[in-house]
């Protein structure tokens, strides 16, 4: 029996780890493999080896263990001591520091609030388990939710628990997944498709690779519990190519839970049957958007159209589509595992659950941290993120990428959460965080995101099109020191020509950066005009 | 026609009106002789809602529609015309014609080309956006057309023409945003398209000067598009 199969994989694996003494955690998530850690874990592999310790001490390559900023990281357990920086000639000290005081020169002190105050539901096995071992993953209750789900539960039951859950879609709207999910399992019709948005294409942004990266399985639970609620039976999962590492652990993950019978025809010998296919994107932001997405798997170009329909009455090849984002899909095993309720108890009122940022910009300790909704700015920055670099007076905070807006320091004590960042002219958007400190230009930060719309507009409609070549020109203008308070009536016209007339949400959000610095810090925008001929001439 | 199609009745500018739950905004408008502006807009081919020129308020709705493509809905109450869609409409227009090299003057479709047209129908009087000035290359490769990638509005109406009535897809669209243009094959000269059967139907669709046929001026350059509901009303009957 395929789940006694499982079961057994599990303890088998439990029972392996415990026969060593001690277990070193080596980051190989993109962040610490830029930085080298692959070789650090080969040198300690080494050290190991050449020690004739291979019963003692198992070294393991993990994912994200959540500070990029001083990577190479990784952990020692059963102590739980991090080190940072880590060059592959520390092997030997590290090794013989087993079990006695941590190394002073490389330890990393986890009792900071960056690390105590994140609560990590999403990533909850980021940093212990090896992403390419399936065994892993299951061990610690992975694919646990699928069983369930599988011999007790009637896809309604399921559907319930996520709509009870409140939770919603981390892709940037927020909409409720409950509903979605609804929607589609209703949808008429026998071939219905799951698609899993790994496109990821904020500027800064890494929370989904990361999560691909670390976990992968816990994205593939997700997308075939979904499926089973909805009714579907196949799934794409779309990744942009500039992802390899992220694509290769994926790939892998699917033809371990193919061949384990947690994918496929008959999935743990029950009447469902459920395949994965990734789909790599060329690198257009647009493509994110998910009519565009399915147009690109389509093998279309990849454009917004309009909707409705939605592709949950009509997405893929024309039929009913459940599309959600990676970190979406990861959320989705822990809320069957504990219940919609308990997910529910996390976070604000309209915002349950907890949010993962890559927390980036004038911030000491930069990185991934997953916190529950509601967290506020003020923790998250000056208690997490160890405030600004030499002391400086924090300027405003940057969220939702070339969506969102800058929220300025005086609203330091916002909670994080889908409505108060709306409120403030921001949004959540799929969880980019940039910190800036005085030094910062806001009609600079205002161009860089207009710039990165006028490259990434697919061009279909005339606004976006034209209208963000146009505000990225004025905006150089008001730069240059050459533009007038005309322009800036143009300007603000511009942004609400966008706002109100644009396809889809990226010509729509696209002025919210200029708005939101216009309300915000519209006296650096006016500091730069010269007077109008009329001006001079009174 | 299915006979289970059924009717709606909505508002448009004040006015009560029945229509197919089938039709769209635009095309119920225009049956009862409301204008609204269009530009992608053609009868006869699929509607992509990329000009935006047609957007309408709809009561509830705190988002403008586009009436070409948005399906007319029970007790619906639609307004064609308000300062805020004036407004919006004749910046749209600003903005096509800031964006490439639109003078008039010496086109060869002056006085017969749609943009123009438009312009003065909303009252387009001047352009406030500096105009961007791009260069473009002309292609006059095919012995009896011209693209002249200057006028060109990427309306897509020569796109579809091509794929949806003349089943060639000759033509494409290559490049992102500003930077995107109208292509034959895989960017191939006109004139050296293999798919290209030669019809016409692509420079008769053109709302402006992009796509012309060489040898015509002004008057005689009117482009003619009657074929287009004729081909879609026979391709209908044989259904
Ligand atoms: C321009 C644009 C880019 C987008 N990029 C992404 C993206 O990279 N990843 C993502 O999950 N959603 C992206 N979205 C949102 C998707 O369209 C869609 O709402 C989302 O994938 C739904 O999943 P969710 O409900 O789980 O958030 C983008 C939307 C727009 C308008
Ligand atoms: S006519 Fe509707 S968008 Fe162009």
């Amino acid at each position: 029996m395929p789940i006694e199969r499982v079961l057994a994989m599990a303890s088998a694996q439990v029972e392996a780890e415990s026969k060593f003494e001690h277990h070193i955690h080596v980051c190989v998530a993109s962040g610490c493999l830029s930085s080298g850690s692959d070789r650090v874990l080969q040198a300690l592999r080494d050290e190991v080896k050449g020690r004739g310790l291979e019963n003692k001490v198992l070294v393991k390559g993990v994912g994200c263990l959540g500070l990029c900023a001083a990577a190479p990281l990784i952990a020692v357990f059963p102590e739980g001591t991090y080190y940072q920086a880590v060059k592959p000639e520390d092997a030997p000290e590290i090794i013989d520091s087993l079990g006695k005081a941590p190394i002073e020169r490389l330890h990393c002190p986890t009792d900071r609030p960056f690390f105590q105050k994140q609560n990590k539901i999403v990533l909850e096995n980021s940093g212990y388990i090896d992403p390419l071992r399936i065994e892993e993953y299951v061990a610690r209750g992975g694919y646990q939710a699928l069983i369930e789900v599988l011999t007790e539960m009637s896809p309604n039951a399921v559907i319930e628990q996520i709509t009870l859950s409140g939770l919603r879609g981390r892709g940037g709207g927020g909409y409720p997944t409950g509903l979605k999910w609804t929607t589609v399992a209703k949808s008429p019709g026998t071939l219905k498709y799951i698609i899993c948005n790994a496109d990821e294409g904020d500027p800064g942004a890494f929370m989904d690779r990361s999560v691909l990266e670390s976990d992968p399985h816990r994205v593939l639970e997700g997308m075939a519990i979904a499926a089973y609620a909805v009714g579907a039976t196949r799934g794409y999962v779309y990744c942009r190519a500039e992802y390899p590492v992220a694509i290769d652990r994926l790939d892998k993950a699917i033809k371990q839970a193919k061949k384990t019978g947690l994918l496929g025809p008959n999935v743990l010998s029950t009447p469902f049957s459920f395949d994965v296919e990734v789909r790599l994107g060329a690198g257009a932001f647009v493509c994110g958007e998910e009519t565009a997405l399915i147009a690109s798997i389509e093998g279309k170009q990849g454009r917004p159209r309009h909707r409705p329909p939605y592709p949950a009455e009509s997405g893929l090849f024309g039929y009913p589509t459940l599309i959600n984002n990676v970190e979406t899909f990861a959320n989705i095993a822990p809320i069957i595992r504990n219940g919609g309720a308990w997910f529910a108890e996390i976070g604000t009122r309209g915002s349950h659950g907890t949010k993962v940022f890559a927390l980036a910009g004038k911030v000491q300790y930069t990185g991934l941290i997953e916190v529950p909704m509601g967290t506020t700015l003020h923790e998250i920055v000056y208690e997490m993120g160890g405030g600004i670099p030499d002391n400086r007076p924090c300027k405003a905070i940057q969220t939702g990428g070339p969506s969102g807006g800058c929220i300025p320091a005086r609203f330091i004590d916002l909670p994080v959460d889908y409505e108060s960042l709306r409120e403030k002219g921001s949004m959540m958007g799929s969880g980019g965080m940039i910190v800036m400190d005085d030094t910062s230009d806001m009609v600079d930060v205002a161009r860089f995101f207009m710039e990165f719309c006028v490259g990434e507009s697919c061009g279909k409609c005339v606004p976006c099109r034209v209208g963000t070549a146009q505000m990225n020109d004025l905006l150089t203008k008001i730069i240059d020191g050459k533009a007038t308070k005309h322009d800036i009536v143009h300007l603000e016209e511009l942004c609400e020509l966008l706002r109100d007339t644009s396809l889809c949400g990226l010509g729509q959000s696209a002025p919210n950066p200029v708005v939101s610095t216009l309300t915000h810090f519209r006296q650096e925008y006016l500091d730069r005009l010269v007077e109008t001929d009329e001006e001079a001439a009174s | 026609m299915s006979p289970k199609v059924r009717i709606k009745t909505l508002k448009i500018d004040g006015r009560d009106i029945g229509a197919r739950e089938d039709e769209t905004i635009l095309q119920v408008a225009r049956e009862n002789g409301i204008q609204i502006p269009t530009l992608c807009h053609l009868d006869g081919l699929e509607p992509i809602g990329a000009c935006r020129l047609c957007m309408v308020e709809v009561r509830g709705s705190s988002r403008l529609l586009p009436a070409c493509v948005t399906r007319v809905e029970e007790g619906m109450e639609v307004t064609t015309k308000s300062p805020r869609l004036i407004r919006h409409r004749r910046m749209i227009l600003e903005l096509l014609f800031a964006e490439r090299n639109h003078v008039c003057s010496v086109c060869v479709v002056n006085g017969k080309c749609e943009l123009q047209s438009l312009a003065v129908a909303l009252g387009m009087t001047q352009v406030r956006t500096p105009y961007r000035f791009p260069r473009f290359e002309l292609d006059a490769s095919h012995p009896r057309f011209v693209n002249d990638h200057n006028r060109c509005v990427l309306c897509a109406r020569c796109v579809r023409v091509c794929d949806e009535i003349e089943g060639a897809h000759t033509w494409d669209i290559m490049g992102r945003g500003v930077n995107g243009r109208v292509i034959t094959d895989l960017n191939e000269p006109w004139g050296e398209s293999n798919s290209c059967t030669g019809c016409g139907k692509c420079v008769h669709v053109c709302p402006t000067g992009a796509l012309s046929e060489k040898g015509t001026l002004r008057e005689d350059a009117g482009k003619q598009r009657d074929f287009l509901p004729y081909l879609t009303l026979m391709r209908e009957v044989r259904r």
